[in-house]
């Protein structure tokens, strides 16, 4: 009974939903409008469950760690300061109040910082990925070198011989590469959907 | 005869303000008149019918080109608002450039901008339009009679067919294959390296005495990749709890950790270890990308997971993540259907599961009939398709049919 419900309350949304994408009506737009709202809500309801687990975990970590509790009580007082200075509803629609101020000047500089560590993280793995260790390796290396020299001014007409050759990588070994990935995921994503909605699926329930 | 000492006679002030004035209205009256009267023959034939496969708030107009098409640069579309409306009331719906017989009218907003949108199109109620083209100077032709038409809610997209017949087709191979992999027939998959490594990696961790790190990416819980995601957790959560190996799942949804909880717990309960479960290892970070990543990052640097899964939908997080679990030395396996992120995973990590991969992975680590039957529905598809784009080509390049590219085309 636990586990049929569900799955039954899956096959009919999902019926339901297949159904939709054929049918143009304003009352299938119209559910499928009302469906999504329902996915929203449900992530909303679901928050206090969010912040019960991640309050938890600190807390425990803060009493138990003495190595981790500078930063459990640095995520602590971070939740709280930002939560209760969001209290009004002015701080998100007056320029310069100290919820703005937190997120343009604190959040978004840390959240930047962590993403340039990506260009470092690129050159790291392009070395490790580019090491010629087998014959697939070095086609590899060859075509990235290629493709990279189109960035360089390099004179004519070896400029104009080597743009002509990347678009041609691009354009049909990269292409066909891309769309038989695409081809395969999305014949996959129907075909688990089937599953998922047959009940034949249920691993993402925890299983039988 | 002018009488030489006879002084001129200046017109009064007040006349002369006047004069310029009267003279202005004239000449404009006249411009306005030359390019409101009709200097073009109208386009006739206007016939306006329901807009087919749409939700109602659309008209299809179809008409014959004016006999002065060439002279013309546009034909604008007029609509009367209410019956018997004059003409200055009018107000134009739309254009269709020179030589159009069509135009769909479609408006589904019922208010703009806080205000109501005159041009929205209620279901069920007549419209009144009508058409007459211009030319580049601004001369117009002449009306076409005003017509009326009425726009409802279709049930069925006919330009949709094509998709329908190909998932019925598709349906059919899946149950085929289903029934027929059930009643014994022996199906080939063909092994893949990423999940024969799951059963070492776990291995790995244990001897190693450091937790399993499992990474459901930064997708939502409605995403087929997570779903993916959590039917892979599912089985490594069971193989963990056998061998009571701690496994560590940051999310970054609250309705994923609910249904991470649930499926690690499930697990631990089928693996006859419910004791070892431990609420905790399946937490909630935070829904924003990098401070996720951050907290991911801290989690790798602190613990030195042993092996690392991310199977899910990642977007610019992926190398991050891989590279800081390769810098602390764990095994990892990752699997995306994000086809630009498969590219960091494929350098950075050292199995990946490309794509369909990652939805195959149930049915490979199961090995059950009705799981692998839809795999070779998939690989049979497959062939179907490289078989449809090849007569494609053919008849394309040595031919003018294009039966195939019609076939294919799905509506916008």
């Amino acid at each position: 009974m636990k586990k049929s419900i569900p799955i039954l309350i899956v096959f009919i949304t999902g019926i339901v939903m297949v159904m939709q994408y054929f049918v143009p009506h304003a009352a299938s737009e119209f559910l499928f409008t009302y469906a999504n709202d329902f996915v929203i809500v449900i992530g909303i309801l679901a928050l206090p469950l969010g912040i019960f687990s991640l309050m938890r975990g600190t807390v425990k970590k803060a009493i138990k760690d003495p190595k981790e509790r500078f930063y459990a009580l640095a995520t602590i007082i971070g939740f709280l300061v930002m939560v209760l200075s969001g209290l009004q509803r002015s701080q998100f629609t007056t320029p310069g109040t100290l919820l703005q101020n937190l997120f343009n000047y604190i959040m978004i500089p840390c959240q930047a910082t962590i993403f340039s560590m990506l260009a470092f993280y690129i050159a790291s793995a392009a070395y490790r990925a580019f090491r010629i260790r087998t014959l697939l390796a070095s086609v590899l290396l060859v075509t990235a070198f290629i493709v990279m020299m189109r960035i360089i001014p390099l004179p004519e007409p070896l400029s104009s011989w080597n743009s002509s050759l990347v678009q041609w990588i691009l354009a049909v070994p990269n292409m066909a590469a891309k769309r038989a990935i695409i081809i395969g995921v999305g014949l996959g994503a129907i075909s688990y959907s089937m599953k998922i909605i047959l009940g034949i699926e249920r691993g993402y329930m925890g299983g039988e | 005869m002018i009488t030489p000492n006879r002084p001129h006679r200046l017109p009064c002030r007040p006349c002369s303000l006047l004069l310029p004035v009267l003279l202005t209205i004239l000449f404009a009256s006249g411009a306005m008149a030359q390019s409101d009267a009709p200097r073009w023959q109208a386009p006739e034939n206007l016939i306006i019918e329901d807009n087919p496969n749409d939700n109602g708030h659309g008209l299809f107009l179809k008409w014959t080109p004016s006999p002065d098409d060439a002279e013309l640069l546009v034909y604008e579309i007029w609509r009367v608002p209410t019956p018997g409306a004059p003409e200055s009331e009018w107000f134009m719906v739309g254009s269709a450039p020179r030589g159009s017989e069509e135009y769909k009218y479609f408006d589904s907003d019922e208010t703009m901008q806080g205000e109501i949108n005159p041009a929205f199109v209620p279901i069920g109620k007549e419209l009144q339009l009508c058409i007459r083209g211009r030319a580049v100077d601004g001369s117009v032709s002449a009306w076409t009679p005003i017509m009326a038409g009425t726009g409802r809610g279709n049930w069925y997209h006919k330009g949709k067919t094509n998709i329908l017949v190909f998932m019925l087709l598709f349906g059919s191979a899946v149950f085929y294959f289903i029934s027929s992999s059930k009643r014994g027939k022996e199906l080939f998959i063909r092994p893949i390296p990423g999940l024969s490594a799951v059963d070492e990696a776990i291995g790995r961790a244990t001897e190693m005495g450091t937790p399993i790190l499992y990474v459901l990416g930064t997708g939502t819980a409605s995403d087929i990749a997570t779903i993916a995601g959590y039917t892979i957790l599912s089985r490594v959560a069971h193989r963990t709890a056998e061998y009571q190996t701690d496994i560590l799942v940051p999310v970054n949804d609250p309705v994923m950790l609910a249904m991470g909880q649930e499926v690690v717990k499930a697990a631990y309960t089928k693996a006859g270890r419910p004791e070892v479960y431990n609420p905790d290892n399946v937490s909630y970070v935070s829904a924003m990308q990098f401070p996720y990543v951050a907290a991911v990052n801290g989690l790798m640097t602190r613990e030195k997971p042993a092996t690392c899964f991310y199977m899910g939908v990642f977007h610019a997080e992926s190398l991050l993540l891989a590279e800081t679990g390769s810098g602390t030395g764990a095994i990892q396996i990752s699997g995306t259907d994000q086809l630009a992120q498969i590219p960091f995973f494929v350098a950075a990590t050292d199995y990946t599961l490309i794509g369909e991969e990652l939805y195959a992975a149930s049915a490979y680590l199961s090995q059950e009939p009705s799981q692998i039957g839809p795999l070779k529905a998939q690989d049979w598809t497959k062939v179907a398709i490289i078989i449809f784009i090849i007569v494609g080509i053919l008849t394309l390049t040595f031919t003018s049919w294009d039966g195939i590219l019609k076939l294919v085309q799905t509506p916008v």
